[in-house]
């Protein structure tokens, strides 16, 4: 199969051609040819402004019984005794899609010794009904175990709609919850919309962030996204009235064949990079390790983490525990400075989804430039101990 | 033992540059590569069989030119290779994928421990790893960075996680999903290389596997992409001129209005 196209609209123009990420379209004399090459990504459907293209129809499987599937829930990650605060942001979100929907919103805890505390402060963020599951077997993460007593909970209540967050759990079990059930998942949405239909409008970066598609899923219930952390905004309600319901499951549901033997938490608090509000990142121009110093120290100053470039680590000036971008992290942060770092496309994906982005560079071509909210052509053993220096001036501290 | 590794053939992102412009894809000249995290998976399963012994059977989907991709796996000493290919597992989502590669190592049959890297560079979705084995029904761990074989056909696996690492043990026939710390991956042999020219790569169809056309391909697929569009250009540049102070002391005033905690 590949991408249809037709003849009579066709102008033979190329643009298809030249968006085609498989290079499979080829201009011919008087028409397009597209070879098998094709991998139905569409992307040519949307380039072209004849409307001459279009892929064959979707999804000819099974078609879930829609109607019976009500409500938008979020599963909120218990971990290390709270809820991740993606948690809160997908209640904030949720909530705007069960209100568009008239429908009702769910959250689902699952772990040990859940006060009602903790539920009830997503009721806060949106939640109508927290579903609670709290066994000893839950205390520690694993895929089966929290896979399963997600699944049966769905089988249960059939929401139309799961949202959870784009974390390390949230990427490893959702997808076995979506297998379970024989439905669609989006992995690592930025946007999320409801259509009148009801279809889960879900928009994610891919191609590493140069291209955006949204997706649905128009056969399966329910429409299953996760989300990156940091992208929707947390909105807390106090005095929200909700429903805390502690379900009880089948003791299958808490039966999985891994052990887990240990759990070490991260001991550096400054590669907890995936959280921080603000991360200063150093790539190759910082020269040698001790110049890390000078980055630790502004980042010291406003409660921010350390990042680096893939070039950095190499180097061996930084652990890669630091390193932001496709083999890294992928960080979203409100402020980003990326400093003494040309801004490879492996790097920019792991960060161009931050609010603010700061560029400090000797080279006024340098890529990172592209995609910087502020540009600061200079030269960094220069400019960041000045810029420490006016941080450090506004709090009325002397310089050290 | 028997590992296998499965694998995608990716546009090589390296080459891969942002019109300042259009603020598009410059796609000119861009070949095809084995996704990186693949190649940690490779490596992964060839440290098992440096250690241990092990047959290594690598495995991709894909269009009948993916078969270089497979040569390039083999140059490395891997002992087999599958091509998954049919017309009809084109535009495959994740779940069409993992069916279809879930069918492809049911039918291998012995099959101990399956490796994928994390997630692959173009889509960076990272599910069809787990989604392969809710389909086969074995246990797995993601984001490994390291493995041991245990006693008793178990395996110790070290995950790096978003909050620190975790040991876990998990009984074979497993499925693990790797990242970089893994190992370096090694250089092609000249030895293995004259293999990988001639070997014979099988092929197998979803008849082969035993699949219905309606289960795998675009039709298997659950998800369906409506509309792209390139991202939203960033808001004009504002470029920050003067001296170093007065540079400094603009960036400071800018950040403040952005409301930057801890400014």
């Amino acid at each position: 199969m590949k991408a249809i196209v037709d003849k009579k609209k066709c102008t033979v123009c190329g643009v298809c051609s030249d968006a085609c990420p498989m290079g499979a379209i080829s201009l011919r004399e008087d028409h397009i040819e597209i070879s098998d090459d094709c991998s139905l990504c569409g992307i040519c459907v949307d380039t072209c402004e004849f409307g001459a293209l279009s892929l064959p129809e979707v999804g000819k499987g099974p078609v879930a019984d829609l109607e019976s599937y009500r409500g938008v829930w979020v599963y909120a990650e218990w971990r290390e005794g709270e809820v991740h605060k993606v948690g809160h942001e997908l209640l904030s979100a949720g909530r705007v899609l069960a209100d568009k929907r008239g429908v009702q919103l769910g959250a689902v805890l699952l772990g040990s010794g859940l006060e009602n505390g903790i539920a009830e402060e997503l009721i806060s963020y949106g939640a109508d009904t927290v579903y609670v599951v709290d066994r000893p077997e839950l205390a520690h993460f694993t895929d089966e175990t929290y896979a399963k007593s997600l699944v049966e909970l769905i089988r249960r209540e059939r929401p139309e709609i799961l949202l959870a967050g784009a974390t390390s759990m949230g990427r490893s079990f959702i997808p076995r919850v979506a297998a379970s059930l024989q439905t669609g998942l989006t992995a690592d949405c930025t946007e999320l919309d409801i259509s009148d239909e009801g279809l889960l409008l879900q928009t994610r970066p891919a191609f590493g962030g140069n291209i955006m598609a949204t997706i649905i899923c128009p056969n399966r219930r329910p429409q299953m996204a996760t989300v990156r952390p940091k992208v929707m905004k947390p909105v807390k309600a106090p005095g929200r009235q909700g429903r805390i319901e502690r379900v009880e499951l089948p003791e299958e549901c808490f039966k999985g064949r891994v052990e887990v033997l240990e759990v070490i938490p991260e001991q550096d608090r400054t590669a907890k990079l995936t959280e921080a509000d603000v991360i200063v990142s150093g790539g190759r121009g910082l020269r040698k390790a001790e110049n890390f110093d000078l980055l630790e120290e502004l980042a010291g100053l406003v409660n921010g983490a350390v990042g680096a470039s893939r070039g950095a680590v190499e180097e061996g000036w930084i652990a890669p525990s630091h390193q932001v971008g496709q083999t890294g992290r992928t960080v979203a942060p409100t402020l980003y400075m990326a400093v003494g770092l040309a801004g490879a496309i492996q790097h920019l994906v792991g960060m161009q989804g931050s609010q603010v982005i700061v560029a400090v560079n000797k080279d006024p071509h340098a890529p990172i430039f592209d995609v910087a909210t502020y540009g600061i052509v200079a030269d960094l053993f220069e400019f960041i101990p000045a810029f420490v220096k006016r941080i450090r001036k506004e709090r009325g501290e002397r310089a050290q | 033992m028997h590992i296998v590794v499965c694998i995608k053939q990716v546009p090589d992102t390296k080459n891969v540059r942002i019109d300042p412009d259009t603020h598009t894809l410059v796609r000119q000249g861009v070949e095809s590569i084995v996704n990186p995290f693949d190649l940690f998976a490779v490596e992964a399963a060839l440290k098992i069989k440096d250690e241990n012994g092990a047959r290594v059977t690598v495995v991709t989907m894909g269009p009948p030119q993916a078969s270089e991709a497979l040569r390039d796996i083999l140059s490395l000493g891997v002992d087999d290779a599958v091509l998954l290919s049919d017309r009809a597992f084109a535009g495959s989502d994740t779940w069409a994928t993992s069916t279809t590669l879930a069918g492809a190592i049911r039918k291998m049959g012995d099959v101990d421990i399956v490796i994928c890297g994390k997630q692959a560079v173009d889509g960076d979705t990272a599910q069809v790893g787990p989604e392969t084995a809710a389909l086969l029904d074995i246990p797995y761990a993601t984001f490994v960075k390291n493995i041991q074989l245990l006693e008793g056909g178990a395996l110790k696996v070290v995950r790096q996680t978003d909050e620190g690492t975790e040991v876990w043990k998990i009984p074979m026939p497993a499925l693990v999903t790797v990242i970089k710390e893994i190992g370096e991956p090694r250089v092609p042999s000249l030895r293995h290389k004259m293999r990988a020219k001639k070997a014979e790569i099988v092929v197998w169809g979803a008849a082969d596997l035993g699949l219905d056309t309606d289960c795998v391909g675009l039709c298997g697929s659950f998800t369906q992409v409506v509309r792209v569009f390139s991202p939203p250009r960033r808001s004009n540049r504002i470029q920050i001129e003067g001296s170093i102070e007065e540079q400094a002391d603009q960036l400071f005033q800018y950040l403040k209005n952005s409301k930057v905690p801890g400014l």
